[in-house]
């Protein structure tokens, strides 16, 4: 029962965050300052995973796809592929649950626990859209733009390995990454990556928001956050699949 | 003025406040004094409308704030403002830019004449020169200083402190009392604050209220309380040996 309670008061706070901004001006600076902390400040670690991924995943496709029946160029289209159907999106996205949807819970539960957000209240300010509408928004923009690093970044991995291995060469991986290319699984990707960084910031939100108690408590809020956003992208993950794939 | 009747409120099925009505008037310091648990912080989210009562009404002047519509709400609390027992200064801006942030949100003013407003209330509450100061730096006095300026800059008719004095000095006590009852007078203001600090009970209270276990149990003035016939209240006030003794020299 306890699910739906939080179902509810989900959908409520969401019904307060989608709210007219009180001060345009404000807003968008809030939005540019949130794209610097839960974006650019996400480009190292997406950068680094995605370059060792698309490296790591060149070997292993590499070292398995040794029969004289299967073409070497595979191994470049199977990276691409990977790399654009659910590691860009997917993936990234589970890790960026875990620094920006920790990040966006902690700074909220702390504003709850020491009384800032009443204190927005008490001055008339919605609290939900003046805290939560901006990281949306940013999330919504920037998220797409780490997809597209992340597949680039994780092909480049994989010329790395070509370039430095002999699993593959050089120009039978590019063949691989030329081959049957569909752009529709970058529709497909984007979608999933605009739905996951909704999902990231409005569940960490909601746990923020709702915090109680101390530190210890934003601390848990903060962990509550990553598992559910983790849980929900990986469910809406099948969903979204199910739909647009097959 | 502010003026409250019949306030309930209940959490989880324990009836934290009971019935309790008052008036605080304007241009004077009016007090709600208590134990700890004993329902003021409760009441004073009740007055500010951070808890809505289970039952009872609050008016700010003839508005009836607890039946108010969300623009009439709005429009309520732009006239409010509120010290938080912990201050609730944004930490992550400067003191200038807290202090900025209602005028930014509401304020019509050019940049300049915002910076000149800020300049003022910093000045007012003996903080200029703390402008690019990040709140935690300051000490705990002058972030309740700062709290002040960022709730008068709008020049509030009601302001509403939650425990003014926790956590700071005697001395520092004092001149928060003095600077909170300065500025009611200076603007007329129909201040509350949330206390059980007894300098600030004898120092600046006008008009006090005295909660027992959510039930009004004494009103009156700090000149009244010393011929109080309640036995709750003067065990509550004149607990220390030395409130005793002064009871006892008046």
């Amino acid at each position: 029962m306890k699910i739906f309670t939080h179902i509810g008061q989900y959908l409520l706070l969401m019904g307060k965050v989608f709210s007219r901004p009180e001060r345009l001006r404000i807003f968008l600076k809030q939005v540019f300052k949130e794209i610097e902390i839960i974006g650019m400040n996400s480009l190292g670690i997406v950068a680094i995973v995605s370059v060792f991924m698309g490296a790591v995943l060149t070997l292993q496709v590499g070292i398995n796809f040794v029969h004289p029946l299967i073409p070497n160029y595979l191994i470049g289209l199977t990276v691409r592929d990977t790399m654009i159907l659910e590691f860009a999106s997917t993936i990234i996205c589970l890790i960026l649950a875990g620094k920006a949807g920790s990040n966006i819970a902690s700074e909220i539960g702390t504003m709850r626990i020491t009384d800032q957000i009443d204190a927005l209240e008490i001055m008339g300010v919605n609290s939900a859209t003046h805290l939560i509408l901006p990281k949306v928004i940013a999330a919504l923009l920037f998220f797409p733009i780490l997809t597209l690093i992340s597949i680039i970044l994780g092909v480049a991995g994989g010329i790395g390995v070509s370039l430095l291995t002999d699993v593959v060469t050089f120009y039978d991986y590019v063949d691989g990454l030329r081959l049957f290319f569909h752009p529709y699984y970058i529709l497909y990707t984007m979608v999933k990556m605009l739905i996951y960084a909704f999902i990231i910031t409005t569940v960490s939100s909601y746990h923020g928001y709702f915090t109680n108690g101390g530190a210890l408590e934003v601390g848990k809020s903060s962990t509550k956050a990553v598992v559910y956003s983790i849980i929900a992208i990986l469910v809406m993950d099948l969903v979204i699949t199910q739909l647009m794939l097959t | 003025m502010i003026r409250i009747e019949n306030i309930v409120k209940t959490f989880s099925g324990v009836k934290i406040l009971h019935e309790v009505s008052a008036e605080f008037y304007a241009g004077k310091t009016n007090l709600i004094i208590g134990q700890s648990g004993s329902g003021k912080t409760v009441l004073l989210k009740c007055i500010v409308g951070l808890h809505h009562p289970d039952q009872g009404n609050v008016f700010y002047g003839d508005r009836n704030y607890s039946q108010a519509n969300f623009n009439v709400k709005k429009e309520i609390r732009k006239e409010i403002g509120m010290v938080f027992q912990g201050s609730a200064l944004f930490t992550s801006e400067t003191i200038q830019d807290n202090v900025m942030f209602p005028l930014n949100m509401f304020g019509k003013q050019t940049k300049k004449e915002k910076q000149i407003r800020v300049d003022q209330c910093l000045e007012r509450v003996g903080i200029d020169g703390t402008n690019l100061f990040f709140p935690g730096e300051l000490s705990g006095g002058m972030q309740k200083r700062a709290a002040i300026a960022r709730a008068i800059v709008l020049n509030p008719k009601y302001l509403f402190c939650d425990e003014p004095n926790s956590g700071l000095d005697p001395i520092t006590s004092l001149k928060i009392d003095e600077l909170i009852s300065d500025i009611t007078k200076e603007y007329n203001i129909t201040s509350i604050i949330n206390t059980h600090d007894m300098n600030s009970l004898m120092q600046i209270g006008e008009n006090i209220l005295f909660l027992n276990d959510g039930v009004k149990a004494w009103e009156g003035t700090n000149k009244e309380m010393f011929n109080s016939d309640s036995e709750v209240f003067n065990s509550f006030v004149f607990a220390s040996e030395i409130a005793k003794i002064l009871k006892q020299k008046q």
